[in-house]
């Protein structure tokens, strides 16, 4: 990854580094051999944050497997059993469950960063693949981890969603058959319990290869920054560590006390109170509600009448992230420059988010009141042409035709004028 | 050897080729037949699918009352219509829809309507009597499907499906 001139001074580490630069190569990639733009600020943090979170989803998931059992009839029962009998059970549990959620803010941070400051521009394209591939790979491990408490939200949850591939009816019998194949009966039941399962036992360590691929694309061009421009003489990098390594550290530390505030004092807030019933596929709950991170896909998927068309929709609102760096066709990276593309950005953001608000309520529930009343569907529809509309007009057109601010001639220089303004 | 050399080069098909070529289809074919029980295990079970089949005796269910039972971990609907029900099905039958059909092919006989209870847009449990048409409301995504179990409005694309089942007596079905 990182090229590192690591020259180890202890004979020992340099006998072993002469047969295995492993160390060599970690001082290279998160190291003080990886030379770094000076001026990144603290929405840098949030690639480390997510390989923490990583960490520890996999650290407490190892530990939860050890207490639990995959089977309709004991699933529900063996949860109970690490929230009241195991010790520190209940820590472990709602710290991967909270932690599911604190992966995903991070990296929807994590993301909305890139967007903002263009880290998806060239030549950093694949870098930005690769991440959404870690992101696709997370929503499907998120799901199927959901599954696993077999609650009724785990039930309802597991047949909405493995239903929507029941969409893919091409041919007659085509979308059963399929669905037959996922669920590995005529319904979800213990064969689809079993294998989401060994499924969310696995996809955790192909995001880890995803991650270390990603970190790799990552250190050729090496980090973007605040300014969107090439990192270029030496005044205007520094070493990852101690600099980065201790800013990350900081605001890793931060970060953990908000992390505590939900596992100690909020533990549920993020989750569903009927998940704490039984499954059972007899009674549908009277609001089937994905969770939070699913929600602004979850409207778009309720917004399109047809069911084909809903799910394709659902489908391309995130596979369109990765034509981003084609739509976007400005030379300037950073929307510091670029005031028009900086107003959308927000706009685009403000949208998301009421999307995911328009989620969790129902169609014709009525959300503005104004003599006839504008329903939820309405506006879920509204919304979701703005999301698409946001990337196939207004990116491609405002990243060509705004007038953009100048763009300081490196990072150092504009360091220096900071300094003399200030 | 020479004379090989010579041959290839003007691109004539030799032995070698079709080693090639061969070695190439049954490698295909062999992977293929490899990968094939990987996933097809995924599909339904022996044991899953010999859980085919239930008996139901519908002598026990009033007029006007839906029963809900298990038939391979999905609800099935059987409803004893009343006359007025069945004379409103057969009413509507022109009426605008989806996934038109006729009352008197939703079931063999009028009075027993046995339907799967799984809405056909994303399997959730429609709720019985509730709706704009008498008939079934999907609380998912608000979809209605009228006393026929034929989608009225909403997002599901067909009507709730039936399942295959045979009278044994009067009252008694076999689905399955």
């Amino acid at each position: 990854m990182g090229s590192s001139n690591y020259e180890p001074t202890n004979k020992a580490v340099k006998w072993f580094e002469d047969r295995l630069p492993i160390l060599g190569l970690i001082h290279g990639t998160l190291g003080a051999g990886y030379k770094t733009p000076r001026n990144l600020n603290y929405w840098w943090n949030f690639g480390s944050l997510a390989g923490f979170m990583l960490v520890v989803q996999i650290i407490t998931g190892i530990i939860l497997v050890m207490h639990y059992t995959p089977h309709v009839d004991m699933a529900f029962r063996a949860v109970e059993h690490i929230m009241r009998d195991v010790n520190y059970g209940w820590l472990m549990r709602y710290t991967h469950s909270n932690g599911a959620s604190m992966f995903f803010v991070i990296v929807y941070v994590h993301i909305l960063r890139g967007m903002y400051f263009g880290s998806y521009q060239s030549p950093r394209e694949v870098l930005w693949f690769l991440g959404l591939v870690i992101y696709l790979l997370m929503m499907a491990t998120g799901f199927m981890g959901y599954v696993l408490p077999w609650g009724q939200m785990s039930f309802w949850g597991a047949t909405v969603i493995t239903n929507l591939f029941g969409a893919f009816d091409f041919y007659d019998g085509m979308g059963e058959s399929i669905l037959h194949l996922l669920w590995g009966g005529f319904s979800v039941d213990n064969p689809t319990l079993q294998r989401f399962f060994s499924l969310h036992y696995l996809l955790p360590f192909v995001i880890v290869g995803v991650v270390i691929l990603h970190i790799w694309a990552l250190h050729l061009p090496g980090s973007n920054n605040p300014l969107g421009i090439d990192a270029k003489g030496p005044g205007d990098k520094i070493p990852f560590h101690p600099y980065y390594t201790a800013k990350d550290a900081f605001g890793l530390s931060f970060f953990i006390v908000i992390f505590a505030v939900f596992i100690f004092y909020l533990p549920n807030i993020m989750g569903h109170p009927d998940n704490y019933i039984e499954a059972n596929p007899m009674v549908t709950p009277s609001h089937i509600v994905p969770e939070w991170y699913y929600l602004p896909f979850y409207t778009i998927l309720k917004a399109v009448p047809d069911k084909l068309l809903g799910v394709i929709a659902m489908f391309g609102s995130i596979l369109i992230f990765f034509v981003l760096p084609w739509l976007d066709g400005s030379k300037i990276r950073s929307a510091k420059f670029r005031p028009t593309t900086a107003f959308f950005f927000w706009l685009f953001l403000v949208n998301t988010i009421f999307l995911g608000y328009l989620g969790t309520k129902l169609p014709d529930e009525i959300m503005i009141n104004m003599g006839g009343g504008i329903d939820a569907l309405t506006l879920g529809r509204i919304s979701s042409v703005f999301y698409f509309a946001y990337f196939l007009v207004i990116v491609p057109l405002v990243s060509r035709f705004e007038t953009t601010r100048p763009v300081p001639t490196s990072i150092a220089q504009s360091v220096l004028d900071a300094r003399k303004e200030g | 050897m020479t004379t090989n050399d010579q041959v290839e080069h003007d691109e004539e098909v030799t032995r070698r080729n079709f080693l090639y070529v061969a070695s190439g289809v049954v490698g295909a074919v062999g992977v293929t037949s490899a990968a094939w029980p990987l996933v097809d295990q995924m599909n339904p079970s022996a044991d899953v699918l010999a859980l085919a089949s239930v008996e139901v005796d519908m002598s026990t269910i009033p007029e006007g009352q839906t029963v809900k039972i298990l038939w391979r971990g999905k609800p099935i609907f059987i409803r004893h219509r009343t006359a007025k029900e069945i004379a409103r099905g057969v009413a509507e039958d022109n009426d605008p829809m989806k996934d038109p059909v006729m009352d008197k092919d939703r079931a063999q006989k009028p009075e027993w309507l046995v339907m799967i209870g799984v809405c056909t847009h994303l399997g959730c449990v429609p709720l019985d009597q509730r709706g704009d048409f008498g008939g079934w409301f999907c609380p998912c995504h608000g979809s209605h499907y009228d006393i026929a179990g034929r989608i009225r409005k909403g997002p599901a694309p067909r009507n709730l499906d039936l399942p295959k089942y045979v009278y044994l007596n009067d009252t008694t079905v076999k689905i399955g």
